[in-house]
């Protein structure tokens, strides 16, 4: 077994008899800033026609519980991301650098709150 | 459920030992409750089978709506329209979160909606049945939603990252649907005999194809055994739908109505009810097309699918246009 790559959709190809078709909205990624003051996070995507569409669909989908203060989208073309098979190479080295975590070093209990 | 009846390959499930490095590191990750990702690696089974249940999840949500649509013209009063309003607009944003969670995996939304009106691909039964009175939004936010939340709790563990994150949001909204629908009950109930008539009449008809949500038992289910190695089915369908029965039969009580099944006893030595199985013939009839509202469920999609094209692809052809005049400006 083997995970393919998934398989190229024809966006304009129409069913038989019906118009064809222009083709699938672009797909942004939505970022939300909540209340208090934390950076936006990945929320979740969706299809809009062009950004400032996409912003109203993104306060209708992701923003009905007042979950956030603030919006960016994103299209989701326009992301660089590292990929799986980069994990060890991006990864491994902080493993070995242990004393930059403040526990690597002992505090003597005379010293106090340091 | 919302995903009924999905098949895997039908193999049964591997050992550890049997597996290439790679499935065997895959199996393993989940075993340690870990999550799987879009960019890696899977089984090309874990990938379709995942594409099925999210999307016919997805395409429930959507489905979904339609009953419940049917009576916001005609809520009783303001408060209640407004509810009503609120509860199906939740139920066409879970539909958006898990086509975009199916996307992931490397199916379009467009092909999903084709898979749909096609056939192909299925919604739950249960929304092929008709909603006759105002009892009826109370029956389905208590009984439907309360069966949908019984599968979706455990959903949220689920091996695949952004199926499990879909379902967070989902159940953090779901309890409102189910508490006002069982709001609605309790309005009937203590209101004029013709309305708690109305309230029990409601849930005469839909007990039995809540129950069907769950699907027959699959204790014996290769294509299930499957799903549960990979963590994208939590629990058997017997488990939720025992856990639903000894749920609901309290409230039903509370609700002074009568579940409709004359075989229902509390068994002390299990810890919960006997029940009678509903008809599963009705079920796969249903399942087939042959229910009260098969065609008219899909026709209704189809013609907003086709009526919607004008405004798709204009807004496209707008977007388009005012890229251009942007960049004519710099």
């Amino acid at each position: 077994m083997s995970s393919p790559a998934p398989t190229p959709y024809d966006k304009t190809k129409a069913p038989t008899g019906a118009p064809k078709r222009t083709g699938e909205w672009p797909l942004f990624e939505v970022f939300i800033r909540g209340q208090h003051g934390l950076s936006h996070r990945h929320v979740g995507s969706l299809h809009a026609p062009d950004a400032e569409m996409a912003v109203k669909n993104a306060r209708d989908v992701y923003t009905r519980r007042n979950e956030g203060v603030s919006i960016w989208v994103v299209e989701a073309e326009a992301i660089h991301a590292s990929s799986p098979g980069d994990k060890e190479a991006l990864y491994d080295p902080s493993n070995d650098k242990v004393y930059r975590h403040p526990t690597f070093f002992d505090v003597p209990d005379e010293v106090g709150h340091m | 459920m919302y995903a009924q009846m999905i098949q895997s390959t039908g193999k049964g499930v591997k050992s550890l030992d049997e597996m290439d490095p790679q499935e065997r590191a895959f199996q393993e990750r989940i075993n340690a409750g870990g999550k799987i990702e879009p960019k890696d690696w899977m089984p090309d089974g874990y990938r379709k089978n995942l594409i099925r249940q999210i999307g016919q999840h997805a395409h429930s949500e959507i489905v979904g709506q339609l009953p419940e649509g049917n009576w916001i013209t005609r809520a009783p009063t303001l408060e209640r329209k407004a509810i009503l309003l609120a509860k199906v607009q939740d139920e066409a944003g879970h539909g958006l979160y898990l086509y975009c969670a199916a996307e992931t995996l490397g199916i379009t939304r467009d092909e999903m909606t084709e898979a749909l009106h096609e056939g192909r691909m299925k919604y739950s039964s249960i929304f092929n049945y008709p909603t006759l009175t105002w009892a009826d939004m109370g029956a389905v936010g208590w009984l439907v939603d309360g069966a949908a939340i019984m599968n979706q709790v455990p959903l949220q563990r689920t091996s695949y990252g952004p199926y499990a994150r879909a379902m967070v949001r989902i159940c953090k909204e779901e309890s409102f649907h189910q508490r006002q629908g069982f709001d609605i009950m309790m309005k009937m109930c203590k209101g004029t005999p013709a309305q708690k008539k109305m309230a029990q009449d409601a849930l005469n008809r839909m007990w039995f194809p809540s129950l069907m949500m769950f699907g027959p038992s699959d204790k014996d289910s290769v294509h299930s055994e499957q799903s549960m190695a990979w963590k994208i089915k939590m629990n058997t369908n017997d488990e939720l739908r025992q856990k639903f029965v000894d749920q609901t039969v309290p409230q039903a009580e509370y609700l002074g109505l009568t579940v409709p099944d004359d075989t229902l006893a509390w068994n002390e030595e299990k810890g919960g009810y006997d029940f009678a199985e509903p008809d599963w013939n009705e079920f796969f009839d249903v399942l087939k097309g042959n229910g009260p509202c098969n065609q008219e469920r899909l026709q209704t999609r189809k013609d907003a699918w086709d009526d919607g094209a004008w405004v798709r692809d204009g807004m496209l052809a707008h977007a388009a246009k005012k890229r251009a005049l942007k960049v004519a400006a710099e």
